[in-house]
């Protein structure tokens, strides 16, 4: 019954341009996601600089020519390019070389982990807030609401302060304090998402609530959350310097990135290296992860895919 | 044999917001069966409530009143599982086909998704099952690997329609579906729906406002007004001599294509704005529009009735208005 030109009819509907055209043979499988990914060159510059960075800090101990806190008072502010200290010393004379790397650890972790955790603990909220509705959105929404109420910072040091100093203290008020930023922008995502038709195609189709949540609401908050995650790290160093500063995170000598910013500040006319270093580290870190959620956000999205 | 689809006295109502003006009624006790293979075309201008109507059919939305029933069994009062288990029977195609495919998966897992979400068949059975659709619905094979954005809208239609195949239903509500398609296209996507009726013997609802395309495709047509049905019957039957003002009125304004014999005066019958269906007080929703006001069209709201050797309507002009003492009875 059915007419053999059918078939044709179909293919001939828009052949110029469009799917029609020529094609260059298809990338296989997921292959286009890295492909996407290592052409974007700032994305690709950004993960390579994160790793040499990353590791560095985690080969401290192998790596550091010096006892990041040995003090060398003959020897203060040495600019760069002194005689065994290639970076100069501080204004106790220590390496700001070995400083530098040490001082990573804690500035990565304290930048890094609570992004991680908080984005995790935001993501669960707003998917629940956005999907469930009612009152369970209200009750989630409003409980964030309340932490929103306190300044960022002012918040983290009053957590800080109730337990004892230290690297964890700073990773778990910073978590607490991201935690209503990425999940307000969870729901949100979450919201636009579950308003899309292809959604309503799902639930058609006889999709169960969790195949909605998993396969269909989350990839499609994820990318969003990821650019704003990236974009928090630089900043978060920077706060957790901050606790260090008041005494509620690491404890001196052991210093982190912002600290050294902080100590060297004060001698910044006679030695300048010893605040732009570590302040430049801070951005070329705070930049990478920035444009690595941009590249892993264009490595997620089809539209991204070059033919 | 029991009807394919078979809505009863549906009704889905929208709350006001609080302290601000009434309640919308979408859809106000509509009844309508659907036959296998055959097709009942849906009519009726923007916010008429065909889409609700169509959604109350699927079930994704609950209706307030009223049992949608899918091959006997009742739709409405399912449980999750067998709800699940009914949707294979009854599938849909939007209008906005493109953004109805999920636009991270490539276009073959788009098509194949139903029978995953189903929990039917490998991962290789469906892929294999959305290659053999795609090219029953005119597509090449390796279209399969590309994504929804790379396709143009009739080609993301045909993607759409594919997908409501894959799991066999034996009903398939096209809603608008072929609206937004160029003339040329639309003519090629209303071809091979008809094609795919043909092979499978489905049942069509086709909602639609373009009376010609619902003229084409229907066996039977029901005219929606404001939320309610207000005339079904056969379709050559209705546009041959339909009953209710409305539909009338509607057919008088299909733009005849050679314009001097087109009659400036045919198209004035319907005057005015469309009564807001917010308005619900008793009376005949057409009542502000229709050129054959009566006395009894402010008191009741006439229901659809047979016509004796004629169709179904709900106009007092064609129906016995009720006693006066309805309550009572």
């Amino acid at each position: 019954m059915v007419p053999p030109d059918t078939a044709q009819a179909g293919v001939s509907e828009e052949a110029p341009g469009g799917v029609g055209a020529p094609a260059v043979p298809p990338v296989s499988g997921r292959g286009w996601r890295v492909a996407a990914f290592a052409r974007d060159r700032a994305a690709f510059i950004a993960a390579v600089v994160l790793l040499l960075v990353a590791g560095a800090a985690l080969l401290a101990p192998l790596l550091s020519p010096y006892d990041p806190a040995a003090a060398d008072n003959l020897l203060r502010y040495a600019p760069p390019g002194t005689a065994g200290h290639l970076l100069g010393t501080d204004a106790q004379g220590r390496d700001m070389l070995s400083r530098l790397l040490w001082g990573g650890r804690v500035s990565l972790v304290v930048g890094v982990v609570p992004v991680a955790l908080a984005s995790a603990a935001g993501l669960a909220l707003g998917l629940l807030a956005g999907t469930a509705g009612g009152w369970a959105d209200q009750v989630t929404m409003r409980l964030l609401d309340v932490l929103f109420a306190f300044p960022m910072v002012l918040l983290a040091i009053a957590i800080a302060g109730v337990l004892r100093p230290g690297v964890w203290t700073e990773v778990v008020s910073i978590t607490v304090v991201l935690i209503p930023y990425v999940g307000r922008l969870a729901r949100t995502a979450t919201l636009s998402v579950a308003s899309m038709p292809f959604i309503e195609a799902a639930r058609a189709a006889g999709a169960t609530r969790t195949a909605l949540l998993l396969r269909y609401v989350t990839p499609g908050v994820l990318p969003p959350l990821l650019v704003y995650a990236t974009t928090l790290v630089g900043l978060m160093i920077v706060v957790g310097s901050g606790l260090s500063f008041l005494g509620l995170g690491v404890q001196p000598p052991a210093s982190d990135w912002g600290a050294m910013v902080s100590e060297g500040r004060v001698v910044l006319r006679r030695a300048p290296h010893a605040t732009v270093l570590p302040g430049l580290v801070i951005v070329a870190v705070s930049l990478a992860f920035s444009f690595l959620g941009d590249g892993l956000r264009d490595a997620l999205d089809p539209r991204s895919r070059r033919r | 044999m029991p009807e394919l689809l078979e809505l009863r006295d549906v009704s889905k109502s929208y709350p006001a917001r609080r302290g601000r003006g009434r309640g919308l009624r979408a859809v106000a006790g509509a009844s309508f069966t659907l036959a296998a293979g055959e097709t009942l075309g849906l009519l009726g201008e923007s916010g008429c409530g065909k889409s609700t109507l169509a959604r109350l059919a699927l079930r994704l939305i609950e209706p307030d009143g009223g049992t949608v029933r899918v091959a006997g069994q009742d739709f409405t009062g399912a449980s999750a599982a067998a709800t699940r288990r009914l949707r294979r029977r009854v599938q849909i195609v939007f209008q906005d086909a493109l953004s109805s495919l999920n636009p991270r998966m490539s276009v073959g897992v788009n098509v194949a998704e139903p029978m995953r979400l189903q929990g039917i068949g490998s991962e290789k059975e469906r892929r294999s099952a959305a290659l053999e659709l795609l090219d029953l619905v005119g597509l090449r094979p390796e279209h399969a690997d590309r994504y929804p954005h790379e396709f143009s809208g009739g080609q993301a239609q045909r993607v759409a329609i594919a997908r409501a195949l894959i799991l066999r239903p034996d009903v398939i509500v096209f809603d608008e579906a072929v609206s937004a398609l160029d003339v040329s296209i639309r003519a090629q996507i209303l071809r091979l729906i008809l094609d795919l009726q043909q092979r499978f013997g489905l049942a069509y609802l086709f909602i639609s406002h373009d009376l010609g395309v619902v003229k084409r495709i229907s066996d039977r047509i029901a005219v929606m007004y404001l939320g309610r049905i207000v005339e079904l019957g056969a379709a050559a039957e209705i546009y041959r001599a339909p009953l209710h003002p409305y539909t009338e009125a509607l057919l008088a304004a299909i733009p005849v294509p050679d314009p001097r014999r087109m009659r400036v005066r045919q198209l004035g019958v319907v005057e005015g704005e469309a009564a807001s269906p917010l308005d619900a007080a008793a009376g005949c929703a057409f009542r502000a529009r229709c050129p054959h006001r009566m006395a009894v069209c402010d008191q009741a709201t006439p229901e659809l009735l047979p016509v004796l050797g004629r169709h179904d309507v709900a106009c007092f002009l064609h129906t016995a208005p009720p006693p006066p003492e309805r309550k009572a009875a």
